[in-house]
């Protein structure tokens, strides 16, 4: 380690103000803070100062996405594997089943190595594309405007290949990631200023820009060619015939985005992010809240046509994204609503907008990443109205 | 009857607004986005002028304009639909005017607060563009005024909720060359974006 502290301290000199790569300083800067704590101290007289900062803030959302990363790893083997042992190998292999079987791993689903690493060699690349596209565009921004290379890049890096289907073409990663870090984060001047989730934007973007590679049937189970829906666009068709268990669906053994099957990882994530304090439970709760009550809402109204109406509440709440949206994306301290009150109505809005485009909306299964984005728009003027009733509050306490 | 009335009221709120399906009358929606008050009186304003004009259009489209619509007057074969774009146009200044000098003579206070406004979207095409689509879908009275109300409102809520993010974005730090209507333009389609929620719900 001293021998790694020196020569940074020998580098420095470079990048400081004068030196030869003064531009890259952000660069360097991101480098050693990584590796080391940062050695700024506050100058100057008596001030209050927490222990946490941006950098912890954004490392402990990274150690709650931890569970979440393992399951893609498992899920998106276990699920690929599934297929090949019930249809066989087939002639063409992706070129990650061939390096398994290179290997000699084998693909057995009962088998947790095989699982994972399988698992490994879909989520791997996608994770190093968005890492080193979406670093690019950072370090850039960062050299040009002289501002650090901040840690949010690695939350946003972390949930956006969590959020992608195993299947999704390396080019539009490098292509998502790119737009939703530059229009998304950076245009806005970076950490903080932006206003909507820059991950979900990225999915987004994807999402409107080549539906066919991000949505469908074809695109879930790292196979090529082969169909195979989510549960949550069975329950939407009447004709296929639901096979997945709750708790299949609640531990995550589900065809799904890679990161976001498993209901048993979010809730650990939600554990440690409410444990300490970094997301917000009300948001949580409150999407909750919201979802159950419209699911009941649409349970009791019916429909002939329609078999989404019946679909019960805690079947919502494993499907699809719904769990790892509400604890990893609608909890995002920028981007959601800040204060108290308006934490509920966003929270509540979210939760019943799920449920209104998941049932009434044919176009998309799955409504998650759009409400919360619906409800990032929105979330300013909430906090707006909340501020204006507090003060209006305090003005009426304080007449003399 | 009341069923189908809802929805289509949702429908040109959500679905089909104005300002982030549409892009209609981009012009009032990015100039008067900067702070919230006034983008409230804004989309007040246009609530009311579309709820007034809509069904107002509707009705001289239906009873003047249309192919026969002039029968009464024993003109069965008069089809006046190509004077349609100007007698609008004409119904909408009419109307705002009037509704000025009424506003200004007996509720003084809401004249203050739309203040500018009111002459100003005169020339909005979100209105225009209401009593066009009306034409267009052949709209009946019933369906026209709750039209003109949705259309309005949806209108408004995209410009309240752009002038929202746009007061957040006090604190952002935006790239020298973009601030201002560069901005601007990124945040609506961003909004554009979140809005395609709802693009595809049969209503």
């Amino acid at each position: 380690m001293k021998v790694l502290r020196r020569f940074f301290d020998k580098q420095e000199k470079h990048f400081t103000s004068g030196g030869k790569l003064e531009r890259l300083f952000p660069l360097y800067e991101a480098v050693d803070t990584f590796l080391f704590t940062p050695d700024k101290r506050t100058e100057g007289p008596v001030h209050v100062r927490d222990v946490i900062d941006l950098k912890r803030t954004m490392m402990i959302v990274v150690y709650a996405l931890i569970p979440t990363v393992l399951m893609a790893f498992y899920n998106t083997g276990l699920q690929a594997n599934l297929i090949y042992q019930q249809t066989g190998l087939p002639g063409d292999l992706p070129w990650q089943a061939e390096v398994i079987r290179a290997l000699g791993v084998g693909f057995d689903p009962s088998n947790l190595l095989a699982n994972v690493l399988q698992g490994a060699l879909y989520f791997l690349p996608v994770y190093i594309i968005t890492l080193a596209a979406g670093g690019f565009w950072e370090v850039l921004f960062a050299s040009v405007r002289r501002h650090e290379v901040n840690e949010g890049f690695l939350v946003t890096s972390l949930l956006f290949p969590l959020i992608l289907p195993p299947t999704i073409p390396y080019w539009q990663v490098a292509l998502g990631i790119s737009f939703g870090v530059v229009i998304g984060k950076e245009v806005f001047g970076g950490v903080g200023m932006n206003i909507l989730n820059p991950a979900l934007t990225a999915r987004a973007f994807l999402f409107f820009a080549y539906p066919a590679q991000i949505s469908g049937d074809k695109v879930w189970v790292a196979v090529d060619g082969l169909s195979k829906a989510t549960p949550l666009a069975k329950f939407a068709d009447p004709v296929m015939e639901v096979t997945a268990s709750w708790w299949n669906a609640f531990w995550g053994f589900i065809p799904g985005s890679m990161g976001e099957t498993s209901v048993f990882a979010c809730l650990i994530g939600a554990a440690v992010l409410v444990i300490t304090g970094i997301g917000s439970w009300r948001i949580i709760l409150s999407v909750v809240i919201g979802m159950v009550g419209m699911s009941l809402f649409f349970n009791a109204v019916g429909s002939e046509s329609n078999p989404m109406f019946q679909l019960a509440p805690h079947w919502h709440l494993v499907l699809g994204g719904f769990a790892f949206g509400t604890v990893y994306m609608a909890t995002d301290p920028v981007s959601a609503a800040m204060t108290r009150g308006g934490k509920y109505v966003y929270g509540l809005l979210i939760g019943i907008l799920v449920v209104m485009v998941r049932v009434v909306n044919p176009a998309f299964p799955e409504g998650m990443m759009l409400a919360i984005l619906f409800m990032n728009v929105f979330a300013p003027i909430i906090d707006r109205i909340y501020i204006n009733r507090n003060i209006k509050r305090r003005l009426a306490r304080n007449v003399v | 009857m009341f069923e189908e009335y809802l929805s289509l009221f949702i429908r040109s709120i959500f679905i089909e607004n104005m300002a982030l399906a549409f892009f209609l009358g981009m012009c009032t929606f990015l100039a008067v986005s900067k702070r919230v008050e006034t983008a409230v009186g804004l989309g007040i304003a246009v609530v009311v002028v579309q709820s007034i004009t809509v069904p107002m259009n509707n009705l001289i489209y239906h009873n003047l304009l249309k192919e026969g619509a002039l029968g009464w007057l024993g003109l069965e074969d008069v089809n006046l639909t190509f004077i349609g774009l100007v007698t609008y146009i004409g119904v909408i200044a009419a109307m705002v005017q009037i509704l000025e000098m009424t506003l200004d003579k007996f509720v003084p206070r809401l004249y203050n607060a739309l203040g500018v406004f009111l002459p100003l979207i005169t020339v909005n095409c979100a209105i225009l563009g209401g009593t066009l689509f009306m034409v267009e879908r052949t709209y009946t009275f019933g369906e026209s005024v709750v039209f003109g109300v949705g259309s309005g409102t949806g209108f408004a809520l995209a410009v309240i909720a752009l002038a929202g993010i746009t007061e957040k974005m006090r604190y952002s730090n935006v790239p020298a060359g973009l601030r201002g209507l560069g901005i601007t333009f990124i945040t609506v389609g961003l909004m554009a974006i979140a809005f395609m929620i709802f693009s595809g719900i049969q209503l």
